[in-house]
């Protein structure tokens, strides 16, 4: 079989076997995808495991995707396995929410090509709505759960994961979190083996699940489950170390081992990399070995209820917290309170000092500040939100988003606030926001739900031409494919209005004209029925944007009003502030500003809501010129 | 029961400072030594003018990739309030190199918080060993402002474990195919961060650096 690769354009020589590199977690999978032979890796990017596909795609020899969600670039991987390709996937914990309805039958036909699903989960959640621990899934579905602690054992556990898919036909789970997939560490890798398809072969009673076939099928799930065990026992990945201080013995993996390693180098351990199914055996071992035992999992109390389960008594939430990232400085005073020793109160200098927060903002010339800046200024509505940059206007100052669950959710609440609102909110009008990415992945079959279902919400799509919250992934809207080529483009517009919106009642506005963009809100949300009004920039992080002219406040124009503050555009600043009595008697503060004419990048936004027209273009002999670029 | 032998560097600042690039050359710096690396951070939603802190440990063999509070040999600010926020960081002997910036966010500007009056002057109250200087304004009298990153790392060189000229072979590598004109003037602004600093501590390269006391 000589089926055709992709040409893919620039793909970096390799470094050769045997280099020590730094890689991230991610890096590190991608090396050992590539190693592996696998002929096809697809993702939607989810932080933290994005990096792990943009690296593939820098790979020869296979095909790299951005699928549009998560559920078909596990098909995808399926698909691929069925031909007895190795083949790959990679998402963030929610995403694998998005893909188990898929996985929880690809466990039932398994794996014909080596199969890897990598799942990462956002432990104390840095850039997500929820914390979930995927080794759930392993127990769900029926697969084995491998859990590096490193980069190197991200590279090491991937490599093993495809054979282990093959000698077993299952589906396996590597599973990620924050602190393998964005730590770097040093890495030995090793050379490409070709892997060559052995073909697909028609068999109902495998690829074709109806009941007939899943029923024959689901006791060998069992069967493997019993399998996986005996081979999890036997395994290297779990290893007993026996230490010397055997007053507590601890159970660990992921992260979790390294800060059980830090903060107790002397004590037992059983290290599970094969963590799921978990090998009694060894389990047993450790607990007879030491005085007591603690489950150390970052999260959920999962490991610690199947060991009592089995019989064998363990501590782990009872001494440990039960959300965010675990360490050390955790670990330590847990493991005092429960050898009974007291424990010292923190040193006050390692004690936090108390400032102002800085939580992320929208950046300068963001398209979707004229939108939130403009949300803020209409009374009488309810803004239902989704998940991307954009959810960032739910902060200071828009405060115009009321709500926020998945991927795709604004037009399914949107819709249910309209069907379910009483008298109380009769008046109101329903807004759905969404950007472009959002859409395609998991927002269009809610917009369908909203016209089958007469639903009254304006829908703003705001297009800014990428996956922006991720770092500008290309998206079937925005004309290219992964590796930056040309690509065909969606025309969202046709999408919508093939959905069922009313070809009158889809406007293209530019989130940048303010007037514009304000009055064609106003007179959809009048309108009874839905509507969908598109807001397209490029996102200010992609090639697509160019800079326009900066900006400049003239002092003596001025007046600290404040009202250009209001568009929350961090290029903006304070230079005083004066409190001044108005003729009525009421106190106002003034805030007098200037423009940081390195960050304004000249969208004029703030130009808009300036009544005394005190923000001018920089004159053009003091444009900054920047002679080196790093 | 702590490995004595490891380094912990945090860099900290904002999205967008070059936080990430800094700690990825020192990285390599450390590697070109010897040392077994391990470096983390938050990234993600931080690249939109969130707080970032990078972790950068290397020793004889490193475990648990993130800093314990307390136990920074050298904490590199590229921004005055997040040296601050971060300096409980630092060991009792730990030095703080601070770029003199103050990037206010729109919620100081909204004046629903106060932006600290001082903040390298607070945390020398409360002890710390700090030295600040002003790396955008040398990199501008270099010639551009984007050079402030490698002033940035100059400002560190005398305070690793190892000698400035590992570090600044790492800079020079990764400038090399930009021409000799972009090496030569990172080469220049390598120099006067380490001038700065060494300025204000009256010390001179071989001043120990904090990882060996």
């Amino acid at each position: 079989m000589a089926a055709v690769m992709p040409q893919l354009s620039n793909p970096l020589a390799p470094p050769p076997s045997t280099s020590r590199l730094l890689l991230s977690g991610n890096e590190a999978v991608a090396r050992a995808v590539w190693e592996s032979g696998v002929r096809v890796a697809a993702a939607y990017p989810g932080t933290p495991a994005t990096e792990i596909i943009e690296s593939l795609a820098r790979y020869p020899d296979l095909h790299a995707e951005w699928s549009v969600n998560e559920k078909v670039s596990m098909e995808v991987a399926l698909g691929a396995s069925m031909t007895g390709a190795r083949a790959f996937c990679a998402m963030k914990h929610v995403g694998l929410n998005v893909a188990s309805d898929c996985l929880m039958t690809m466990t039932i036909t398994g794996a014909y090509g080596g199969l890897v699903v990598a799942v990462a989960d956002d432990v104390g959640m840095s850039s997500s709505q929820n914390e979930q621990d995927s080794r759930f899934w392993g127990r769900f579905a029926h697969i084995p759960v491998l859990e590096p602690a490193d980069s190197q054992e991200a590279y090491e556990m991937t490599k093993f994961a495809f054979g282990l898919s093959e000698q077993y036909e299952t589906p396996v789970l590597l599973r990620l979190t924050t602190r393998i997939c964005h730590v770097k560490g040093l890495v030995v890798v090793g050379e490409r083996v070709a892997h060559e398809p052995a073909g697909f072969v028609k068999n109902p009673e495998r690829w074709v699940m109806v009941p007939a076939h899943a029923k024959t099928r689901i006791p060998s799930l069992f069967r493997r489950d019993e399998t996986l065990r005996g081979v999890s026992e036997a395994s290297s990945l779990n290893v007993l170390e026996p230490g010397s201080d055997r007053s507590v013995g601890f159970v660990a993996s992921g992260p979790a081992y390294m800060h059980v390693k830090e903060a107790f180098p002397d004590a037992p351990v059983l290290k599970l990399g094969f963590s799921y199914p978990w090998p009694p055996e060894k389990m047993r071992a450790l607990a007879e070995m030491c005085d007591q035992l603690l489950v150390v999992e970052e999260t959920e109390q999962l490991l610690e209820t199947e060991i009592k389960a089995a019989g064998i008594a363990c501590h782990g939430k009872d001494m440990l917290p039960r959300m965010g990232e675990l360490s050390p400085q955790v670990l330590i005073p847990a493991v005092d309170r429960l050898l009974g020793k007291e424990v010292p109160p923190p040193a006050p200098a390692a004690a936090p000092v108390k400032i102002f927060p800085r939580p992320p903002t929208l950046c300068a010339s963001c398209p979707h500040m004229g939108i939130y800046y403009t949300l803020s200024q209409i009374k009488n509505i309810i803004v239902s939100g989704d998940i991307g940059c954009y959810t960032l206007g739910a902060g200071h100052p828009w405060n115009a988003l009321d709500t926020t669950i998945c991927m795709g959710a604004t037009m399914g609440v949107a819709l249910g606030i309209d069907k379910g609102r009483g008298a109380v909110d009769k008046n109101k009008r329903i807004i759905a926001v969404i950007g472009d990415s959002t859409f395609m992945h998991m927002g269009m079959q809610g917009l369908l739900d909203i016209t089958y279902n007469k639903g009254n919400v304006t829908v703003l799509l705001l297009d800014n031409n990428t996956t922006g919250m991720t770092g500008g992934q290309a998206t079937p809207a925005s004309g290219r494919d992964i590796h930056g080529n040309e690509a065909p483009r969606v025309d969202l517009a046709k999408v919508v209005e093939a959905l069922g919106v009313a070809n009158e009642r889809i406007k293209v506005v530019d989130p940048y004209e303010l007037p514009v963009l304000f009055k064609t809100i106003r007179d959809e949300i009048k309108i009874d029925g839905p509507s969908v009004i598109i807001a397209r920039r490029p996102c200010v992080l992609i090639d697509d944007f160019k800079p326009f002219r900066p900006y400049l406040v003239e002092e003596d124009k001025c007046t600290g009003c404040g009202n250009c503050i209001e568009v929350g555009c961090p290029a903006i600043h304070v230079t005083h502030r004066e409190k001044v009595i108005k003729p009525s008697g009421k106190e106002v503060e003034l805030a007098f500003v200037n423009i940081d004419n390195q960050a304004c990048t000249g969208c004029g936004l703030c130009v808009q809501p300036c009544a005394p027209d005190a923000i001018q273009h920089v004159p053009r002999r003091d444009i900054p010129i920047h002679i080196v670029k790093t | 029961m702590s490995q004595n032998d490891i380094t912990n560097i945090l860099v900290c600042g904002i999205g967008g400072q070059g936080v990430m690039t800094a700690t990825e050359i020192l990285a390599e710096a450390a590697i070109a030594e010897g040392h077994d690396v391990k470096k983390t951070e938050v990234a993600g939603m931080a690249q939109r003018g969130g707080v970032v802190t990078s972790h950068l440990r290397f020793g004889r063999k490193v475990l648990s990739p993130q800093i314990e509070p307390g136990t920074v040999q050298v904490l590199l600010g590229f921004e005055g309030a997040e040296a601050l926020r971060w300096s409980h960081y630092l060991r009792p002997d730990g030095l703080a190199l601070v770029n003199n910036a103050k990037l206010v966010p729109p919620v100081v500007e909204l004046g629903l918080f106060d932006y600290p009056e001082d903040p390298t002057g607070q945390m020398r109250a409360a002890g710390r060993r700090v030295v600040s200087f002003d790396a955008m304004s040398i990199a501008r009298d270099l010639g551009e402002i984007r050079l402030g990153n490698t002033v940035m790392l100059g400002a560190i060189a005398d305070y690793l474990p190892f000698s400035p000229d590992v570090l600044l072979a790492c800079i020079v590598k990764r400038f090399a195919r930009k021409g000799e004109q972009v090496v030569e003037a990172n080469r220049q602004a390598f120099a006067a961060g380490r001038e700065a600093v060494a300025k204000q501590l009256g010390a001179n390269s071989s001043n120990p650096a904090p990882a060996h006391a």
